[in-house]
């Protein structure tokens, strides 16, 4: 799925175009970067409604070209010029997590599939 | 090869003017002249020269006598044994004679022959060595083909120059027993706002000396998390060091405390001591060190309370970049 498409299916808004015109394959959406760098693909959108730098910087790290910031929660100015410096695509949708992550399902985007339940402790 | 390695792209440009002269001053003659020309002796007959000159599309053959130059017959020489109808006169008649040649010496630079040639408009130029013995002929033509084959020499020194500059080429370009790259960041406690730098940093670098995608995305998540524990948990940050092998990359964050207590524990995925601002940063969840591990392809950690901590992390480096024995 293109940016554009992500955003017209989440009624959200392109705050920086990602370097690469990239074809997301799938999407994962946490609030825990941990999580995130777990999961992380190259290819893969993040979906997080934590806006602090570090989302960028999990994002660069594990080679994520777009993050979709939800709820309507702008990023900060330096935020945006790190991702334009690093070349990683913003998107932000007025909807919640739930809500932006059903209407990206509905609009085909896959996730990560089952998984096996582990037990933690 | 890109635009900027082109030999033509550049020629035009401040090239011609700079390094083009500077090419004519630096070039001997002896570089560019045709050596061991064709020669005839002062005995031959004009009609030998017609039979050279038309087999060979010479338009002028030097003379030699016992190994010494004593002139040189052109095709203007040869029109005027037609005309006097003496095909079968000696060279020697219709010959400019040594005195009157015009020569160049094989040590002078190639800007001085090209002038004399500008100056005197004849078409070779005899050269001479130090023993002023005849060892080649100058042309124009030579003198172009000559400055080409420099211009490129030159380019492609350039280039190799360029090349061992490349990171790609950087540790072959390093000799020793035992070559690595060592890169050192000081990681201070608290500080959010440069969290990542450095892991992103070793990344790029990484990926610049040629690593597989996935092996620096190894990397970088793990340091990525090790960064993080710096922040999070030290009382004084401490230090993140990668050391790049051709074969192993090391990175290890050591700190001065607090030291953790139960590193068992520590390693369980969801036991977490972190504050209120790791967790609304986004870590916290405690699923660094489980994430490390799954990303390296050896994990080492030592650590003693009020001493401090150092978490060893080793990634062997793979064609692919995936963890070894996968």
């Amino acid at each position: 799925m293109k940016v554009d498409e992500i955003a017209k299916a989440t009624d959200g808004e392109i705050l920086v175009l990602p370097a690469v015109d990239v074809d997301v394959d799938r999407a994962f959406a946490a609030d825990l970067m941990s999580d995130i760098l777990v999961f992380a693909q190259p290819k893969m959108l993040m979906i997080t409604g934590l806006t602090n730098p570090q989302t960028i910087r999990t994002a660069e790290m594990s080679d994520m070209p777009v993050i979709l910031f939800v709820r309507g929660k702008r990023p900060s100015e330096t935020l945006i010029a790190m991702a334009e410096e690093i070349g990683i695509g913003v998107l932000l949708s007025p909807y919640t997590m739930y809500e932006t992550c059903g209407l990206l399902y509905r609009a085909g985007m896959p996730g990560m599939g089952k998984l096996p339940i582990v037990q933690q402790n | 090869m890109s635009q900027e390695f082109s030999l033509f792209a550049r020629m035009g440009k401040d090239l011609q003017a700079s390094v083009l002269q500077e090419l004519t001053f630096e070039l001997k003659v002896s570089r560019v002249m045709t050596p061991g020309p064709y020669t005839l002796s002062s005995q031959h007959l004009m009609d030998d020269v017609k039979n050279v000159m038309r087999e060979r599309r010479f338009s002028g053959i030097p003379v030699v006598d016992a190994g010494e130059l004593v002139g040189i017959v052109s095709v203007q020489d040869l029109m005027r044994a037609f005309e006097e109808q003496a095909l079968d006169a000696p060279i020697k008649r219709f010959m400019t004679s040594k005195e009157h040649l015009i020569i160049a010496m094989a040590d002078e630079p190639v800007f001085e022959a090209l002038k004399r040639l500008e100056q005197t408009r004849v078409g070779r130029l005899l050269v001479l060595n130090a023993e002023h013995q005849l060892v080649g002929m100058l042309t124009k033509g030579d003198i172009m083909v000559g400055l080409l084959r420099a211009l490129e020499d030159a380019f492609s020194r350039e280039e190799e120059q360029r090349r061992q500059q490349h990171p790609r080429r950087f540790f072959e370009a390093l000799v020793s027993d035992e070559t690595s790259l060592l890169m050192r960041y000081r990681i201070h406690a608290n500080d959010f706002a440069s969290g990542g730098k450095a892991s992103a940093q070793i990344k790029q670098a990484l990926l610049q000396m040629g690593a597989a995608p996935q092996l620096a995305r190894r990397v970088a998540i793990a340091t990525y998390e090790a960064e993080i524990n710096l922040i999070i948990h030290t009382t004084d940050g401490g230090y993140l060091v990668a050391e790049i092998r051709p074969e192993r990359i090391t990175v290890v964050a050591h700190d001065t405390g607090p030291g953790i207590p139960n590193v068992e524990l520590a390693r369980r995925a969801g036991y977490s001591t972190a504050s209120p601002l790791a967790r609304e940063m986004g870590f916290g969840a405690g699923m660094g060190l489980v994430n490390i591990d799954r990303c390296t392809d050896e994990l080492n950690i030592w650590t003693a309370v009020g001493v401090g901590t150092r978490v060893e992390m080793v990634f062997n480096v793979t064609e692919d970049g995936a963890k070894a024995g996968k």
